[in-house]
């Protein structure tokens, strides 16, 4: 099975002999930095990039500069989960295409104190319920996704609740090459008892090593919890040391450890004050291990706009310091569930302006001899107080019964809103027992005291007893294909056939969805506005409508207002009529072929037209108009006959006549665009000149009908006009087709 | 507990340490409060622990969670129940596969518990 980049990718497909798919390789991958002779993309050298991609898409912009797409030297995350993980392959396919290699999959509601594996493919909500089937089906997924963009795709989850070691092995088993693995988040924020997490991380953690598994830590989640998050910097230092040596102790390399770090604050708050002490101080606490610098959720409201600007301060602070894993967060997550078109809005943010801060520290350097440095050491030493206190207080696990973590106090401020837990309390408690003297467990990459009968014999395979277990023998993994009759991948893709190819309709997560969202400004207060908005949207037949932003442009004189909604109806795409569409020549492609023929042009507009500003976009070189060609143009003004027009593109020996008109009536257009033909006839020019006829209801059609070479309608640009011109002469050949 | 920030008090016994003796002195700290964390996790054992050895021994995850449920039951848990499947097995004479089967399906449970001069559920 092969993708390719016309046909969409069919879950259904995926889905046929997974019982004996196998992950072709384990463990994480780093991206591939290209060397300073590899680094030159189109008319630029870059500093911080890693090997192209064979297919992506660039960024919009791309097309001014030779269409190129640097990749950064970091891995970029997209975290998807809409609830129907066989939706989310699609998406796991868009974003690859703009420069994701690390497949983040957020876990359904819940699932941290579900007691044991999930299995089938349940629907989830607010994420998808992690399963064998889902694990598998995923892995197969990214691995054709990464066979068609040309990089390998790390694949990402939790490793977290109250059965982290069997997530642990099912990752293992699986072929998953990263996952958040940190038993503090289990005991702060899921309530699982703290004696039970830590047994279990330990061997969590040594599976994870087992297939070489990325952890990521579960710090961050104190930013996104304090009250306010930037006073909680020490607290997360001591998070951090505290998972890292954890880790190390079960076994684990640096390498394999990434602390997952948030700037803690965003703007209107001077951000880059308060955050880059804070990226400074771990990067220098934490010398040898990773960093997975993540988007500020905390602040995050409904404009997408704002957002966007603060992960962009966040990128600025990644490539101040470092990254070896950039996240992202996508623009909408403060107002719902993430959509498609935003996990690659979200990616294209960091790539963007990871590309456009390529190699900047070779021109700025941090001053670490005044307030950064200062502020860095002081950091340092709170952090250091910190851990002090743990050890007077009895430990770490007194320290959390006596509320030390997640308080909004700046240690060693206290406000005494820490989270406290029962060190006897919380899901799963008194569930831990001694390993007995005889205990004893026949596998492999087992973390904890063990005793084997055999275990004299070194030469022996811990699991040499039961002939080699799943870590060694993945034959051995018993696949258990669905629970739920109905609840489940196959009822939900049955549902979901006609809007993945029969029946076209808007699609914002999952297929067939039909969600729409609709901008508007209108002149009155919010209130009104709001309310005013949804009866619009009403009258439009759409369903389902929310109002998903809603901000004052000024008290009385208007709000934006954001809508979703649902289209109740879709389309059939064979009945769908494309006009047909020129493919224009490129910018490059077209000042070649002025430099070796110069061309000239004579225009104007023509009638009773006074109206000159589209003929103007088209002529000008700010508005990437012909003259921005090397074009010659010559402007003669509004309401210019055509007879002059004729005569000045003889006098000037011009290759082509640009008349623009408005559409009258009395059917004037027609009649100049007629009279323009005439009399290029009759003065003999008609085979040597173009003539082309613009205007915003100027159609193709009405200008040839009247013998004119071509129209151009609303939406033209200069490029389109030049290309014409230069595939009319001959002047390149054309190979490119739609 | 509520406390103002009194770091500059706090600080008097670290402000003399070097950058380097400040981060050794993290690192100590962070071992301290760590090190019984180890200890705990090397010497105890949890249900989750013991299905994901029966996993990787080949059992399905609702296979390992009838087996682990019985462990606890009849107090056999800090044996290891990868440990319980394979004496039951050597007991029975029978393929450790098929004999973690009749565990799994809550059978025989008296006679694995006597292997370890257990007599019942606990």
């Amino acid at each position: 099975m092969k993708l390719t980049p016309e046909q969409k990718l069919s879950p259904e497909e995926i889905f046929k002999n997974l019982e004996n798919y196998r992950p072709r390789r384990k463990g994480w991958t780093w991206r591939r930095p290209l060397t300073e002779d590899e680094a030159e993309l189109g008319a630029f050298k870059y500093r911080q990039v890693s090997a192209n991609l064979e297919n992506s898409i660039p960024l919009p912009a791309a097309k001014s500069f030779g269409d190129i797409d640097p990749q950064p030297d970091c891995v970029v995350t997209s975290e998807i989960a809409s609830g129907r993980f066989e939706d989310d392959l699609r998406r796991m396919r868009m974003v690859a295409w703009h420069g994701a290699d690390h497949i983040m999959v957020i876990r359904t509601a819940g699932q941290s104190h579900f007691d044991g594996l999930i299995e089938g493919t349940p629907e989830g909500i607010g994420g998808v319920p992690i399963s064998r089937k889902q694990v598998r089906a995923t892995r197969k997924a990214l691995d054709l996704i990464e066979d068609e963009v040309g990089r390998p795709l790390n694949f990402h989850s939790y490793i977290s609740g109250v059965a982290g070691p069997e997530i642990a092995v099912l990752f293992a088993e699986e072929g998953v090459n990263g996952a958040h693995q940190d038993p503090q988040y289990n005991v702060l924020y899921r309530n699982v008892n703290m004696y039970r997490s830590f047994v279990d991380a330990a061997v969590a953690k040594k599976l994870m090593l087992a297939a070489n598994i990325l952890q990521i830590d579960g710090a961050h989640n104190a930013n996104a919890t304090a009250r306010e998050a930037w006073k909680v910097m020490p607290e997360l230092l001591v998070q951090h040391a505290i998972n890292c040596r954890y880790s190390e102790l079960a076994g684990m390399p640096r390498e394999n450890i990434a602390l997952s770090t948030v700037p803690p604050t965003a703007p209107p708050a001077p951000a880059m004050r308060i955050d880059l002490p804070y990226a400074v101080a771990l990067r220098q606490l934490f010398k040898d291990f990773k960093m997975r610098a993540q988007m500020n959720t905390k602040y995050m409201e409904s404009c997408t706009r704002e957002v966007t600007v603060t992960h962009t301060l966040n990128l600025l602070l990644s490539r101040l310091t470092s990254a070896d894993i950039q996240s992202t967060i996508t623009p909408d997550e403060g107002r719902n569930v993430p959509w498609h078109y935003n996990s690659v809005h979200a990616v294209n943010t960091a790539k963007q302006a990871l590309a456009g801060l390529d190699g900047i520290k070779d021109m700025v350097t941090l001053n670490m001899d005044g307030e950064l440095g200062q502020k860095v050491r002081e950091l340092k030493e709170r952090a250091v107080l910190f851990l002090e206190e743990i050890l007077e207080a009895g430990g770490y696990f007194a320290a959390v019964d006596q509320g030390f973590f997640v308080d909004s106090g700046y240690y060693p401020e206290r406000n005494g809103d820490g989270i406290k837990r029962d060190p006897a309390g919380g899901v799963a408690s008194d569930s831990i027992v001694p390993r007995d003297e005889d205990y004893y467990a026949p596998v492999c990459h087992h973390f904890g005291y063990n005793n084997p009968p055999h275990s004299q014999d070194q030469d022996l395979s811990p699991c040499a007893p039961i002939d080699g277990c799943t870590i060694c023998r993945p034959e051995k993994i018993i696949y258990i294909d669905e629970l739920d009759p109905e609840d489940n991948s196959a009822s939900r893709l049955e549902e979901s056939r006609p809007y993945r190819g029969e029946a076209l309709k808007p699609e914002a997560e999952w297929a067939g969805d039909g969600i729409v969202t609709m901008t508007m400004l209108l002149p009155v207060p919010a209130d009104m506005a709001e309310y005013g908005a949804l009866e619009m949207a009403g009258r439009m037949n759409l369903e389902d409508v929310e109002v998903i932003n809603l901000q004052k442009m000024h008290p009385a004189e208007g709000t934006l207002v954001e809508l979703k909604a649902r289209v109740g109806f879709s389309l059939n795409p064979a009945e769908i009529k494309i006009p047909y569409k020129e493919t224009p020549l490129s910018e490059d492609q077209i000042r070649q072929a002025v430099e070796k023929r110069p061309l000239t042009v004579v225009a104007g507009t023509v009638g009773e037209d006074e109206h000159s500003v589209g003929m103007r976009e088209i002529l000008d070189i700010k508005h990437g108009g012909l003259e921005g060609f090397g074009i010659n143009c010559h402007y003669l003004g509004t309401s210019v006959p055509v007879e002059k027009l004729a005569d000045a593109a003889v006098e000037l020996d011009a290759d082509a006549i640009l008349i623009s008109t408005i559409i009258t009536h009395n059917d004037a257009h027609r009649q100049s665009m007629r009279k323009l033909n005439q009399v290029c006839q009759e003065k003999g020019l008609r085979d040597k000149m173009i003539l082309i006829a613009g205007g915003t209801q100027v159609t193709n059609e009405m200008a040839r009908d009247q013998g004119l070479d071509r129209g151009f309608g609303r939406g033209t640009r200069g490029l389109d006009v030049a290309s014409f011109m230069i595939k009319k002469m001959g002047l390149v050949e054309d190979n490119r087709e739609n | 507990m509520k406390r103002e920030d009194d770091y500059l008090q706090r600080r008097s016994s670290i402000k003399e340490l070097t950058d380097e003796q400040l981060e050794q002195r993290f690192w100590k700290l962070t071992g301290q409060v760590v090190n019984p964390l180890f200890e705990l996790a090397r010497d105890h054992t949890s249900p989750s622990i013991e299905r994901s050895v029966l996993l990787r021994m080949g059992y399905s995850s609702l296979e390992a969670k009838q087996i682990v449920q019985n462990c606890v039951k009849y107090g056999l848990l800090g044996k290891g129940a990868g440990h319980v499947v394979l004496r039951f097995a050597q007991k029975k004479n029978l393929p450790y596969r098929e004999a973690g089967l009749i565990l799994a399906d809550g059978r025989e449970w008296d006679r694995a518990a006597a292997i370890f001069g257990k007599e019942g559920p606990a």
